[in-house]
């Protein structure tokens, strides 16, 4: 099995990385801060999930199934305070996406824009359709899918999440 | 416990997933934000809201100092258009304050009780709900400036919202018409039809519950109805974008916003609406023949030039010719016109100290007494002609009351 891992990892060994705690708690709290704040002036970066981001972020770089769990659910359930629909719907969401953030960055090495670009597509997709479930099967509204708009809101996602990583990169703290 | 350990992520994973659906089933059984939800969301919101005014200010500020200041090149240019368009103005509104007199003459007439928004507060936008799912704005004006939940909030081209909930002396949460949890009636001006204007989940407005077999025009202008008992009656919504047949027998009606609801900066909200008899002081007498004329049935109205094809037609125009200065024309010319003053009001804030608003906005017809409905149901002309609205509610001609939100 460690075998396996080696070799999905081009032959290097997994890096876990941890973040200070100023970081851990104020990321989250300026990044969602920000994403309220800016459509007010520039109303099409309401496109961006900033808590998705920073939810795979933490969860990739930390490689631990229960902080990216638990890092998906305070991120989702702070974003779920600025809403009006019921809390837990981002917190569930962003759970399930921060678990198999961690299990994947466990697996390969995710440090290269190609796999980060992947990786976030790939969440951002689970993501919604997670979100959907919730919406329509739990709570009973009404769901609606543009399979157009939403890939290009994933590729838009995927792009500022291969720059923000790399911003991101400096606040990480080798284990 | 080894067991625990051998599964501690799946049992995690679980009892976090489990915990939120459990949260997330007794508000949904609930319907309400009570409890500690509201007091997590209390603690969220207000950590955020310094910073977020903060950022506004410093924005707006530095904003001020550009165009005050440094952005000056186009202002003479810019100075000379706008006196020409002054001008221009000057004559329109000549003509549009003949057309209010004839409009409030026949209010008076029909016993209307016009709502006036008496005083709004105008509030700056700090911050959005961040997400496409939800349609929320944050407001730096909260229970200290008066706002209470359920309070309309307008923008000078028509309405935004309303207040969803205020979370303490300065801040407050407005949920836009385009929220699908939203919900306006709403008229449309010429056919007179009335629906209710909601939210789509992709962020658009739409018209719901016209039936099938109605006629709706694109390009045709939306105001509020007042029936939601939220919003007064007469404020712009928007146009019609788009029609097409839906399901359940009810037309697709797609709406263009009045207000551009992304791009919200500076809102007003109503703190309190005004309910009074019009202003018909120094219009003239009203005659016996104009009250005569609201209940005799509708008269075609006829091209200019054109002779009238019998002896009743060509009397009522020329009673109305005759009457004084303001007097009341037969009903099927001034109605429309009576209808289009109520219908788009012009909101025109005058600011006093406080940031408190006291709006002088054109008469805006709220209920009509039984006595005038009745005359009105006498009178009634063709369904494309305006008509006053049915009354929602009807009192006695010559009470006088605010009704705070």
């Amino acid at each position: 099995m460690k075998d396996m891992r080696l070799s999905y990892t081009s032959g290097e060994q997994v890096e876990v990385y941890r973040f200070s705690w100023p970081v851990s708690v104020g990321l989250p709290l300026l990044m969602v801060g920000l994403q309220a704040f800016m459509p007010v002036r520039l109303p099409f970066l309401r496109i961006f999930d900033f808590g998705l981001l920073l939810t795979i972020f933490f969860a990739v770089s930390r490689r631990s199934q229960v902080s990216g769990l638990l890092t998906g659910a305070a991120i989702g359930l702070l974003q779920d305070c600025l809403t009006h629909t019921p809390f837990g719907v981002f917190g569930i969401a962003k759970t399930l996406v921060g678990y198999g953030a961690s299990s994947i960055g466990i697996k390969i090495d995710v440090e290269n824009p190609g796999s980060r670009f992947l990786l976030t597509f790939v969440f951002y997709a689970v993501h919604l359709a997670v979100f959907m479930a919730i919406e329509r099967w739990l709570m009973g509204q009404p769901v609606h899918f543009n399979l157009g708009h939403e890939a290009g809101v994933a590729v838009a996602n995927s792009v500022m999440a291969v720059f923000l990583f790399a911003m991101l990169n400096r606040f990480k703290i080798r284990d | 416990m080894n067991l625990f350990s051998r599964h501690k992520n799946t049992v995690v994973l679980t009892a976090v997933l489990m915990a939120q659906l459990l949260a997330l089933a007794v508000q949904v059984k609930r319907q309400t934000a009570e409890g500690p939800v509201r007091v997590i969301r209390l603690v969220v919101v207000h950590t955020l809201a310094p910073f977020e005014r903060l950022l506004i200010y410093t924005g707006e500020s530095t904003r001020a100092v550009w165009s005050d200041y440094i952005d000056l090149r186009s202002v003479r240019k810019e100075n000379a258009r706008l006196k020409a368009e002054a001008g221009e103005m000057r004559l329109e509104r000549a003509r549009e304050q003949e057309d209010a007199r004839q409009a409030r003459r026949i209010q008076a007439l029909l016993g209307f009780k016009e709502q006036w928004i008496d005083t709004t507060v105008a509030a700056q936008v700090i911050a959005t709900s961040g997400t496409e799912t939800s349609r929320l704005l944050e407001l730096d004006k909260g229970e200290k400036d008066g706002i209470k939940v359920d309070m309309p909030v307008i923008t000078p081209d028509g309405v935004a919202g309303k207040i969803l909930a205020v979370y303490g002396d300065h801040l407050s949460q407005v949920l836009l018409i385009n929220d699908p949890t939203s919900g306006v009636g709403a008229t449309l001006v010429n056919s007179r039809l009335q629906g209710i204007v909601k939210g789509t989940p992709t962020g658009e407005v739409a018209l719901n519950y016209i039936m099938g077999d109605e006629s709706v025009q694109p390009g045709e202008a939306l105001v509020t109805s007042g029936g939601d008992r939220v919003f007064p009656r007469g404020l712009p919504l928007g146009k019609v974008a788009s029609v097409s047949m839906g399901r359940n027998l009810f037309l697709n009606v797609k709406v263009k916003p009045a207000v551009d609801l992304d791009r919200l900066e500076e809102v007003l909200v109503i703190t309190a609406q005004k309910q009074r008899d019009p202003d018909t002081a120094g219009l003239g007498p009203i005659r016996a023949s104009d009250i005569l004329s609201q209940h005799l049935p509708g008269v075609p109205q006829t091209a200019p030039g054109t002779q009238p094809q019998n002896g009743a037609q060509a009397q009522l125009p020329a009673a109305a010719s005759n009457a004084p200065q303001g007097a009341v024309p037969a009903a099927p010319k001034a109605a429309p016109s009576a209808t289009q003053q109520s219908a788009a009001p012009k909101i025109t804030p005058s600011t006093t100290p406080g940031g408190t608003h006291s709006a002088s906005h054109s008469a805006v017809p709220n209920s009509v007494p039984r006595a005038a409905g009745s005359a009105t149901q006498t009178a009634t002309p063709p369904k494309h002609q305006s008509v006053p609205p049915k009354p929602l509610s009807a009192k006695p001609a010559g009470s006088e009351g605010t009704r705070p939100q």
